[in-house]
């Protein structure tokens, strides 16, 4: 009675926010709700999984962005990244290599592959190793076509993987942890947690202690990789998941490590299993 | 035996010269922290405000990508990582500040503010923003006269 309901009201939301946000100081994740062509429903916001422990909520990156932004991914038509998933659509049925064979000679129509990427990194029991989804496409390239390994990071892969993740958008990302793919898993975390080059900047000084906050002109996400391979405004391409990694490096100041190296396949395991639960995007919009 | 003496004398004092200058400027392995301030000067000289002003914005200095100032809302994009700048030289005092520039994790243990004049201790350190490995000597991200300019340019934020 002796408090109108103004201050009630901003005394409630003040606990709100000390309640569920105790890290964020900038502003956040927006309220934004994403659905890819009217149709597919995409998870940008959930609990973490157990395994994590810097955040309370999950968000995708998308939810950082600006509303422009946002609407580029929304609908197909206006993602510019929608040219290069068809470019690999054909390249999927083209034979290439000895014996004569394409992507499609094995695996059909590509949405038999609905849910493979959500599963990758993933350990690979016949060569006892970690394998990235571009590892695996290289793999079966080289030894079952007979054809030469496409440049890791380069357009033919890119526009490859982006193709992939497409028939797997909606799903959760759900790379396994547990069993042989510990130790690999083990190394990432190391790596998100150390302090590289002049600037002695971790990723999680980043995007576990800042996400939310603004660095220049950039909004902090949580670095997720739901939304690999994403096509950047800044660079008007397709980026491969790798090629941020190495860019968020070398900002640092630091030597950078390269495309493909283990010690990237071992991040993008740790890093994609702290989006565990977030929906595939790929190829999403990202400035 | 004019010239030469001319000679002798230029190079003698040209010798003092570089010895002082030697003196008084002070390499990053031998800054002494006293509770994490430092209380000479870096470069023996004062700083220049005006010249600290700029090293805020650009370059090796960019102290707005994780600051705010208010007297500097003349430029875009502030950033939120640190505290606002306003009014900082009624928090600390310039040898404070003077430390916290030049080595901030001495004063905040673990923090994320970059050491901006130490050349030490640090993993895979890169040729700039090249990612290349750092071939040569290494340089502190500011020389002790732009610390010097940049805490000149912080004692005059006075007030909130
Ligand atoms: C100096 C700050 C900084 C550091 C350190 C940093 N990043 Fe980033 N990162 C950014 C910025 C800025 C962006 C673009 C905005 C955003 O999505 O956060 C970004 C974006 C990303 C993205 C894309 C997210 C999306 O949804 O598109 C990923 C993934 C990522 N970073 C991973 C990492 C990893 C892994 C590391 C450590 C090896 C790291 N970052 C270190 C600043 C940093
Ligand atoms: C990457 C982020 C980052 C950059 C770049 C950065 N700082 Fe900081 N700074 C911080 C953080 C974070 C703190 C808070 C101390 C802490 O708890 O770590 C801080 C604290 C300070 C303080 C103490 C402020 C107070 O009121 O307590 C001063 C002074 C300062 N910084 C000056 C600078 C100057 C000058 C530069 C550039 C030459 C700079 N900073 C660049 C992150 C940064």
């Amino acid at each position: 009675m002796t408090f109108g309901p103004g201050i009630t009201g901003a005394l409630c939301v003040a606990a709100t926010l000390l309640a569920s946000a105790p890290v964020l100081a900038g502003p956040g994740p927006d309220d934004d709700e994403l659905v890819v062509n009217g149709k597919i429903v995409m998870v940008t916001e959930t609990s973490p999984p157990a395994h994590v422990e810097g955040f309370d909520r999950i968000w995708s990156g998308w939810r950082f962005r600006t509303d422009e932004t946002q609407a580029m991914q929304m609908d197909d038509f206006d993602n510019p990244a929608t040219l290069f998933v068809e470019a690999a659509a054909g390249v999927w049925s083209m034979a290439d290599g000895s014996a004569g064979k394409s992507c499609a000679s094995c695996h059909d129509d590509v949405s038999t592959m609905a849910g493979v990427k959500a599963v990758y990194p993933k350990w690979n029991r016949a060569e006892g190793e970690v394998r990235s989804i571009e590892m695996q496409v290289n793999d079966c390239r080289t030894t079952r076509m007979g054809a030469e390994a496409w440049q890791y990071d380069g357009g033919e892969m890119t526009n490859t993987v982006a193709l992939l993740a497409s028939v797997s958008r909606g799903m959760p990302v759900n790379v396994a942890i547990d069993g042989p793919a510990r130790e690999t898993w083990e190394r990432g975390r190391e790596m998100y947690y150390t302090r590289f080059g002049q600037l002695e900047l971790s990723c999680a000084n980043c995007h576990e202690d800042n996400y939310g906050n603004m660095i220049r002109a950039d909004h902090l996400s949580q670095g997720h990789t739901n939304g690999f391979p994403a096509y950047r405004l800044k660079n008007t391409r397709l980026n491969s998941v790798h090629s941020r990694f190495n860019g968020c490096v070398r900002d640092t100041r630091a030597h950078t490590f390269a495309p493909g190296s283990p010690e990237f396949v071992a991040l993008e395991l740790y890093v994609a299993s702290r989006g565990n639960g977030l929906s595939i995007e790929g190829p999403s919009v990202r400035n | 035996m004019r010239p030469v003496i001319g000679l002798t004398t230029g190079l003698v004092l040209g010798l003092v010269l570089v010895t002082v200058v030697a003196a008084e400027s002070v390499t990053p392995g031998a800054v002494v922290f006293v509770e994490g301030a430092v209380e000479r000067s870096l470069s023996g000289k004062p700083g220049n405000p005006e010249a600290g002003a700029l090293i805020m914005d650009k370059g090796a200095g960019n102290c707005i990508a994780c600051h705010q100032v208010t007297g500097l809302a003349h430029l875009q994009w502030h950033g939120e990582i640190g505290p606002s700048l306003d009014g900082v030289a009624e928090r600390w005092s310039e040898a404070e500040i003077r430390g916290i520039v030049a080595d901030a994790k001495v004063m905040f243990e673990g923090s994320m503010m970059p050491s901006f004049y130490r050349t030490e201790d640090f993993i895979r350190i890169g040729d700039a923003f090249t990612g290349k490995p750092l071939e040569g000597e290494v340089q502190p991200l500011l020389s002790a006269q732009q610390v010097e300019d940049v805490v000149a340019y912080l004692m005059t934020l006075r007030q909130e």
